[in-house]
Parts: C-alpha cells; structure tokens; sequence
C-alpha cells in the first residue's frame, strides 16, 4: 500500500514538473495557454521543405508568426498520396498546402482547392512568367509555384566504384541490400516505366502492370522503400544509392563528402510544387498572407537556399550565389531538361490501381 | 557444487542483463556525441540543449501528461464504479459483461486502433468534427478503463461481506457504510488500475497513432514523427531523460519501502 | 452495495467505444466504397495471406525464444533471496518503461554500419548485414516482449515449494525427473499466460519490422496501418480476420492451460 501511495505521490511529482517545464515554455511561444484570440493557420507541408532556422537559417514559420501576431500550426507530408488521403478522408481543415503539378491538377478536377484571390498577393509579381501558367493549371487560379526540380540519383562513392549513367543501377544485384527506393507510387513507377521504354507522362492501366513487374523484381534488391528517412541513411553512409529530388540530394552532399549525384541519361521527372489553399481552409485571408510573405524575396532566397532546390521565384533568384546558379543539379541544362518528363493527372480507376498495384509490389 | 551452480546463474543473469542495458546505453551515450553519425566526435551536451529549446517535444510532452492524468482519473472512477456494479450481477450476466470489457485487453492493439478510426471518422463526417484531443482521450479512456476493472474485481471477492453488514446494523446508512467498509477494502486494488492506466496512457502509441487526427500530438507520436524525418541526436537526449526520469522513481519508491520495512522489523 | 446501478455508466461506455467500433470493422469489410454488401474486401486480402502467415511465424518464432531464454532465468530468479530477486524484478522491469519506438532504435543504432555490434562483428572477419532480415526482426521482438514472459513465469515458480522438490529428491528423483514432474507441470499456467502475453502483440504489431526488417520482412500490422490510409473496406477485412484468429488463439490456449493444470 505505501509503495502503491508512494509511485502515486512521485508520478504526481513527475507530471507537475512537466506541467513546469512546458508552463514556462509556453509563455516564450508555441504553447497551448493564453493566445487564443491569436488568428490561426494550419499549414501542411512536405517533410524538410520549409528553411526552419536550423544553423542559422531563416526560421520562416516563427518569423511569420511574430511579423503578423498569428500562430502557425505547422505539420508534415511525406508524399503527394499521403497529403490527399489526409485532406480527403480526415475531417481535418487544412489552409496552405503545397502539392506537386499532378496532384494540384487532381485536386481542381475534384474541387478541392479554392480560387485564390491574387489581390491579396502582390508579390506574385515577383514569380518568373513561365512559371504562372502551367498544364496542370492553365488560368494559373489555383496555385502559386514555390519550388520546382528534377529528380536525380546519389550515390555514394565510397560503396559504388564506376559512377553510374542511368537509374538501371538500382537494379543491379552486386548492390543488393544497399539501395533504396521511392515509397511512392508515382515517383517510383516512373522510374520504372522509363527504363522501359514507357514514357511516364501519361499511362495506362498496362504500363502499371508492366512498371510494377518491375519494381517487384527489384523489391529483394533492396534495403527500404523511403521518402525522409533517405537523408539519414545516406548521410550516415548507410546505403548506397538512392534517386530523390536534385534539391535534396544537394543537401545530403553538403552534409557528406561521400556523396555525389548523377542526372540519369535516360531522363527524370521535372516538378512544380505550388502553394495551393484547399476547400477545408477556415481562415483564406490569412493563407494568402502567409503565401504573399513566402513569396518575399529574402524569405523565398532562404527557403530556396536551405531546400536547395531550384526557385522559380525571380526576385529570389536574382539574390542567390553564383555557384547555386551554376549548380547543374539544381539548375540542370536545357539539354538534360527536353529528356526530362512531367506528370500529368490521371483518371481516378488508374490512379487508384496505381496505388493498389505500388502497395502489392511493395510486399 | 552448489558454488559452481551460483557462478552459473551469476553469469546467465549477467548475460541477460547485458542484452537488456546494452542498447539503452549505447542510446545514452550517443546523446553526448559531438557528431549526427554512429562516429564518436567528442563530448557534448548541445542536444540537450535543443531538446528544450523544441516547442515542439515540449508541447507533446505536455499533451501526454494531460491525456494520462486526465484519461486515468476518469478510467478510475468508471472503472471501479462499474466493478461494485458488475460484482452485484447475477452469474451469466457478469461473465457476459467482463468478456466485453476484456476485449480490449485480448484484442490485437492496432485493432483497436483502427476501430477508434472507423468510429471517429465516421462521426465526424455527421457532426463535422475532426480527430484531436478529444478522440484521443475517449480512446485512452476506453482502453484503460478494463484494467482498473481487472484490478478492483479481485478485492471486492476477497472482500468479507457481512463487515458492511455490520456497518449497517450499527447505524451507518448505505453510502456511509460504502465509504467506510468498502472503500478501505478495495483501495489497493483502485490505486494499482490506477496506476496501470496512467503508465498505459504514457506510453501509448499505437491507439493514439490511429485516433489523433493530423494535428494532436503526443509524445510517443512525436518520436516516431523524429525518427521519420532526418534523425537528429536530440532522440538520444529525450530518451536519456525519460530513462533518468524512470529510474530515479523506482529508486524513490524502493528506498522508501526499505526504510518503511526496517522501520517495521524495528517495531516488532 | 447490493446495486448493479454504478456499473451504467461504464455498460453505455463500452457499448459506444467497445461495441459500436468492432461493429464498424465487421460493416466495413462486409461492403464496399458504396456501401453495398460484398465480400470482395476478403478477397482482395487473401492477397496478403503469406504476410499473414509470416506474422505468425515470426510471432511463433519470438515467443518461444522469449521462453527459451526466461524459463531459467525465471527459475534461478525465484529461487535467490528476497533482496536479490526484487533487484532483478526490478531490473527486467525498467527497460518496459521506456518507450517501445526508442527500444527498438536503440537496436537500429547498434545494428548498422558501423554501429557498436556491426564494428564489433567485422573485428571477427565477418562482414554480413545484421540489419533488415527476418532475424533483426526476431530479436526486436524478443527484446521489447522479453519482460511480459519473465513476469508470468516467475508468478508461478515462486509458489513451487522447496519441499516438494526435497521430497521429490528424497524419493530418488534426478534433476531431470524432478524438473519434469515438479518443476515444470507446477510451471505450465505460467507458460500459458506468458505464450499469450508475447505472442497477441508480436504477431499484430506494426513498426518493428520497418525498422529493423528488411524490404520482405513487412508483417501483418504494418499492411495495415499502410491499407487503411486509402482503403478502409480491404483494411477492415483484414483487420477482422487478425481479431479473429487471434482470439481463436487465446480461446485455445486458455483451455489447453485449464486441462494441464488440472492434470497437474
């Protein structure tokens, strides 16, 4: 019984302690207590894609916070799948998100994104022409661009001795163990369908049973299907290659020397990811404020800086050092864009199957 | 001989204690290393300075400690309510009942989960409401609730009926009686689902992975959304806390029952 | 104190947040997206029949390791002094209180390149991956659940009496007789409830193997948690099948353990 008294008492202890420690946290920022006649705004982003203040860097979230006396609830996505399945089963109000070109074309067919009301962004200006009207949005009504890139290959040179040409090395069996893949279905697909011979813009139900053949063959060869967990492993020296999008692996090369990148010579998607504000927002005023200031010269160059992938912004860009401008990753040639291919939206019994097929190949 | 079979457990004992602490200390000790890799790159405490400096953890932590605290309060008072009630049943029906209540504790967690989903979206379709803290706490309650039962049923069985009865006779009235007869007897009993519950809810991570909607946070949700991202030693300091954290009760709770027991052999 | 009344409270409970979602499992594998009946969702999951038996397997596989190792050491546990034995309880306790995602980091960190038993394995000249297969996963498992099959165990061997092994002794019994007709019929409820304190969880649990297995080691529990973000139906059917077998599990073994502690 005075054990029993006594676990009780120093659980008690224990709680009020936290109960201290966050108390004090809160009053400095970010708690729960006395700020709610704050405005707020949920913002759902892709995992490591917004510059966070880590070594210096801009904080964006908190500077928007302080700068406009609001509170951000920020949360994170893995994959362009996983953000429309939480937008459209979860009963959750979401106020910017920021979806890739196929997805923001899936969204508007399915009246999910609200028209945004550009009055209220003046610096839309600042976005280079060529950017605002994009296939996936022809009036440009929907979606202002935040970033864009190419999807490449890291490797690491320690563990893979002849730098490889194409994506077919993550189909060779001396690596076996050390390759990762995407854990999406449309990036991976891709891949797979490239390499045979499929042109994965626009596909059908066959190309999928074909890619997915594919992947089910490569499946044994590998060490994991990831999306952010590919900066640990490969900054740990952990596997050995990898294709992830150009501006990440950037930044794994920046944080291991073993690493380097290759631009497959059979091409690679080009990506548009856009601000977009989705039919669940509560508070459209405030997404548009929150898209305008990332549209901020400064805060787009920090963003494009810590993402390091390649800015459509113009005044951003103007900002930037000359070695990002000439850093062939993140800025590629013309010549390896014409190889490169978009994605486009596809009907719903093919995205679905797509979907279901990616889930089976992965077992 | 005998000597020979002491060494023998000494050293199987030590061997399974090895395997059990190996991995916690390795945890440890990294959340000292000057360096993001497996390389030891010196001595340093800068993650725990970060550690305190992420709203983030220190906003989870908080929203643990509130589910728990409130979801074993609530989970007792249920629990033990429902355990005087369920004792007083006839034979078929109480068998009926604890098999219910049971179900969650047989019943494979991510089950459980999922179900707590199904349930929540599908009412929150209807009165538009999204997962949160709420829908977490509901849960926890749910799961917790059994084991309080689980720990009340035995004392009320052990209990001797006709002191109540004599409580009565001398003048008490019913809830008095309850009060002082009942109460005391069951007390250990309470107090154990009680505990149960609030470690329960601590820990839990499966049931409110399925329940929180995109928002709510608890600790345990938020290590795992750690080690998703790019893994950052601060993992290593917050498990060395928690650990620190745990070790310094179970000393607390154990010297003060030595003493207790000294005290007692003193007395006798 | 002769009323059911106080237990309404928690009867309305369990009725919405225990009955209600089990039924919502069994509506939604009997329909489809439209809401119609079918059983198309079982078939759709008799895909996953080997992830399924893999499960079990690995489940299977865990807990009798788990056995292995804390039958001794429950054994030697319930035969030391009082001081020793709460010392030990203790210590087998503790690694508990740590969350389950840490613990199985922890064996991420050791397992990899160049984690403290990888560099300690390539000193010997081995250089094999220990990490993302099914034996990491095993031995995840045997770590987390390792706890819930000392505790039962060691319940039940410290009410073994010591005469009933001197007797036993006394009237010419070996160490193997004693261990066969003393020890272990005496210990077999402790088994029973130990085999079932590891195996539900093992079988069902998601994360461990994504951590520590390989890109063929997914188990049961993570399909699911993978399923249900775009197909509740598939994801239901599957879930009612784990239920299912499991409980028959439990249901046997349970009468299994009555019969042999009457037999005892």
């Amino acid at each position: 019984m005075k054990k029993i008294l006594s676990l009780i008492m120093s659980a008690l202890v224990i709680s009020s302690a936290a109960f201290m420690v966050t108390g004090c946290n809160s009053e400095n920022g970010g708690g729960n207590g006395n700020n709610t006649e704050k405005q707020e705004i949920n913002v759902f982003n892709w995992g490591e894609y917004i510059s966070n203040g880590e070594d210096g860097t801009l904080d964006t979230i908190k500077s928007f916070e302080e700068k406009y006396n609001v509170k951000v609830n920020y949360t994170n996505y893995e994959s362009n799948e996983e953000m429309y399945n939480l937008i459209k089963e979860s009963n959750s109000s979401y106020d910017v998100i920021i979806p890739s070109d196929y997805m923001v074309a899936k969204l508007i067919e399915e009246d999910m994104l609200e028209k945004i009301d550009f009055s209220n962004i003046p610096n839309y200006d600042n976005v280079m022409e060529k950017y605002k009207k994009n296939d996936f949005d022809p009036n440009g009504e929907y979606s202002v661009p935040y970033s864009w890139g190419v999807v490449a290959l890291a490797y690491n040179k320690t563990m893979v001795k002849e730098k490889p040409d194409s994506f077919s090395v993550l189909w060779d069996k001396q690596y076996s163990g050390n390759i990762l893949m995407f854990d999406n279905s449309r990036d991976a697909m891709a891949i797979a369908m490239r390499l045979k011979g499929i042109t994965p813009t626009k596909i059908t139900k066959d190309d999928i049973d074909i890619a997915s053949a594919y992947l089910k063959e490569q499946r044994p060869l590998l060490k994991k299907y990831v999306m952010d967990q590919v900066f640990t492993e490969m900054e740990g020296n952990q596997s050995a290659l990898a294709p992830y999008y150009a501006g990440d692996i950037a930044t794994m090369m920046e944080n291991n020397e073993d690493l380097d990148y290759v631009l497959p010579k059979e091409g690679s998607n080009l990506f548009i990811d856009s601000m977009c504000i989705p039919k669940t927002t509560k508070n459209k005023a405030l997404a548009e404020k929150f898209i305008n200031y990332m549209l901020e010269p400064e805060v787009a160059k920090a963003n494009a800086e810590y993402l390091g992938y390649s800015t459509p912004n113009q005044a951003a860009y103007d900002l930037l050092d000359d070695d990002i401008k000439n850093n062939k990753l993140i800025y590629p040639d013309e010549a390896y864009l014409k190889k490169c291919y978009t994605f486009s939206n596809l009907p719903t019994d093919v995205y679905n199957y797509m979907q279901d097929e990616f889930l089976k190949a992965k077992v | 001989m005998k000597k020979k079979r002491k060494i023998a457990s000494g050293i199987y004992i030590a061997l399974v204690m090895l395997f059990l602490y190996l991995p916690i200390a390795v945890l440890i000790l990294y959340s000292f290393n000057n360096g993001k890799t497996s390389v030891w790159k010196g001595f340093t405490l800068k993650w725990y300075y970060e550690l305190f400096n992420n709203s983030a953890i220190m906003t989870s932590l908080y929203n643990t400690v509130i589910v728990a605290v409130i979801a074993s309060i609530v989970s007792t008072v249920l629990g033990t309510l429902a355990a005087v009630g369920i004792y007083n049943m006839k034979k078929t029906v109480r068998t009926v009942v604890t098999n219910v209540s049971n179900v969650p504790i047989i019943n494979p967690e991510i089950v459980t989960g999922v179900s707590f989903m199904l349930l929540f979206t599908f009412l929150g379709n209807i009165f538009n409401f999204e997962m949160g803290f709420w829908t977490v706490l509901i849960a926890h309650i749910s799961f917790c609730t059994p084991y309080v039962v689980l720990n009340v049923m035995p004392k009320l069985r052990q209990m001797d009926y006709s002191i109540y009865e004599a409580a009565l006779d001398l003048g008490c009235n019913q809830r008095q009686a309850f009060m002082k007869t009942v109460v005391p007897e069951i007390m250990p009993g309470v107090v154990s689902g009680l505990l149960m519950s609030f470690t329960y809810s601590l820990d839990d991570f499966v049931i409110t992975y399925f329940t929180r909607g995109a928002r709510f946070q608890t600790l345990p949700i938020q290590i795992y959304t750690m080690l998703r991202r790019r893994i950052s030693p601060t993992i290593n300091a917050l498990s060395t806390l928690l650990f620190v954290v745990t070790i310094t009760i179970l000393i607390i709770v154990n010297v003060r029952e030595y003493r207790a027991e000294k005290a007692r052999a003193a007395n006798s | 104190m002769k009323s059911k009344a106080p237990a309404i409270p928690y009867l309305i409970w369990m009725l919405f947040f225990t009955v209600v979602p089990l039924v919502m499992v069994v509506y939604y594998a009997f329909t489809d997206k439209s809401g119609a009946f079918t059983l198309n969702s079982f078939v759709d999951s008799l895909f996953y029949t080997d992830v399924f038996i893999r499960s079990l397997w690995i489940a299977l596989i865990s807990t009798v390791i788990c056995l292995v190792i804390a039958y001794p050491l429950s054994y030697i546990m319930s035969r030391s002094s009082g001081r020793a034995r709460t010392a030990i309880t203790m210590m087998i306790m503790l690694p508990m209180w740590m969350n389950f995602i840490l613990r199985i980091y922890a064996w991420v960190l050791l397992l990899q390149n160049d984690g403290l038993v990888d560099t300690a394995v390539k000193i010997f000249g081995l250089d094999i991956p220990l990490m993302g297969n099914a034996g990491s996963v095993v031995l995840g498992m045997v770590y987390n659940y390792l706890p819930f099959m000392v505790l039962p165990l060691h319940a039940v061997m410290l009410k073994i009496d010591d005469s009933l092994i001197e007797a036993a002794k006394d009237l010419g019994a070996g160490k193997f007789n004693v261990f066969r007709k003393v020890v272990f019929p005496l210990s077999v409820s402790g088994i029973i409830s130990g085999f079932t304190m590891v195996f539900v969880p093992t079988a069902s649990t998601f994360l461990v193997a994504q951590y520590l297995g390989g890109t063929g080691d997914k188990m049961i529990g993570d399909v699911i948690e993978n399923i249900f973000q775009r197909d509740k139906n598939v994801g239901s059917a599957i879930s009612l099948a784990l239920m299912v077998i499991i409980l028959i599990l439990v249901v046997i073994m349970n009468k299994f353990g009555d019969e042999e502690a009457a037999v005892a």
